[in-house]
């Protein structure tokens, strides 16, 4: 154990897709860090348009076109469905933080009811607004 | 912190292929990870090709086969070959588990076989588990007790020892810590759904008098709490065992006893 090549071993290969198999609880998880992520530009998107309308009614008519053209509308569409789903991650933390459903069967049932859940409540956010 | 690549040492190239056994009519194909220290060079991933009508049918098989019979410099761990000693833990097919009782025929495309993701690599498929047994070891791994010994042993009833189950399972074959991201990402620092699982174990032993030096122990915003449930380590245990589950109940432990 003399020379013992200790202080250059290569790293093992780790990443997610191509040497390790993406899951459902790891793919739903990472999504909902994601998601959070995200929203924190949407919400300053939405924090300049309110200080738009406070400015002057010329630089909101500037903003509020902006982010209520087809681009805007499609940003905000993605923005809610990130709302969803990151809510519904938050749900799912809150049931098992009380110690329930932690199998990994239900885990991934959950993760599905995710993707599923906020896609059909974004569109009828879209519907409703 | 997050990590997304491979250091420039640790960037694998394409490696040797070996002959393909002749007059073989059922072949399979292997791609094996690679590294001699002695080499100087990148790791590298080979390529086998094995006779499957002469070979068992776990990925352990296959791996002494082709040692034995096409490239005896092929270095792994292996030792019980029946899911007990936990030496085989490698990552195979995109996931680890225990190549000696991972089947080939649950595999549909090419056999890949990595060592245990985002280790330190000593040879080939055998990773440097020097931290992850020293993590084992920070969590008091054995009976605490304060009262005096009994005179026989240290009696358990029925259902306290029923606590146990799920839990002494465990062979420490690192194969959930190394599939966990966060154990990838703060490893030096985040015990990993193995430690935490034996935590647990001594935890909720009954005949245990330590429990709330274990907790004070755990109590950190590393140790304990970088566990995000991002579940990997319940999916991928050999053994079955739910180490996501024995986390979530120390966490739960914890906020039980602040009240």
């Amino acid at each position: 154990m003399a020379d013992v090549n200790r202080g250059n071993r290569p790293l093992s290969p780790f990443m997610i897709g191509p040497y390790y198999r993406p899951q459902m609880t790891s793919i739903s998880s990472i999504m909902v860090r994601i998601t959070g992520i995200a929203l924190l530009g949407a919400a300053l998107l939405v924090v300049w348009w309110l200080l738009a309308a406070a400015t002057s009614s010329s630089y909101y008519d500037v903003v509020n076109g902006l982010l209520t053209c087809w681009f805007g509308d499609l940003i905000m569409f993605a923005a809610t469905w990130a709302l969803w789903f990151h809510v519904l991650g938050m749900v799912r933390h809150a049931i098992w933080d009380f110690g329930y459903c932690i199998e990994v069967a239900i885990s991934e049932k959950m993760g599905w009811g995710m993707f599923i859940g906020a896609s059909i409540l974004t569109v009828i956010t879209a519907i409703v607004v | 912190m997050v990590q997304l690549t491979l250091p420039k040492n640790s960037k694998i190239t394409t490696g040797k292929t070996w002959p393909k056994p002749e007059g073989a009519t059922n072949v399979r194909k292997f791609q094996i990870y690679r590294y001699n220290p002695d080499a100087g060079k990148n790791p590298s991933v080979d390529t086998y090709f094995v006779d499957m009508d002469k070979c068992g049918p776990m990925v352990l098989d296959a791996l002494i086969k082709i040692k034995n019979e096409i490239d005896a410099t092929l270095t792994f761990r292996r030792s019980c070959r029946e899911g007990i000693c936990g030496s085989c833990a490698m990552n195979i097919d995109g996931i680890n588990t225990l190549a000696c009782i991972y089947g080939m025929d649950e595999i549909k495309a090419d056999v890949k076989i990595y060592p245990l993701p985002h280790m330190p690599v000593v040879k080939d498929l055998i990773p440097d588990l020097t931290h992850f047994y020293a993590q084992h070891a920070s969590i008091m791994p054995w009976l605490e007790t304060k009262t005096n010994k009994p005179a026989k042993e240290w009696r358990q009833s029925i259902d306290d020892r029923k606590k146990l189950d799920g839990l002494y399972e465990c062979v420490m074959c690192a194969c959930c810590s190394t599939s966990c991201p966060s154990y990838w990402w703060n490893g030096d620092k985040y015990l990993g759904p193995a430690a935490l699982l034996h935590a647990y174990r001594w935890i909720i032993d009954s005949r245990d008098e330590a429990t709330g030096e274990r907790l004070d122990d755990l109590e950190d915003p590393f140790k304990l709490y970088r566990c995000h449930t991002i579940m990997n380590c319940s999916k991928t245990c050999p053994k079955g065992l739910n180490p996501a589950k024995a986390i979530a109940s120390i966490k739960g432990m914890m906020i039980e006893r602040t009240h």
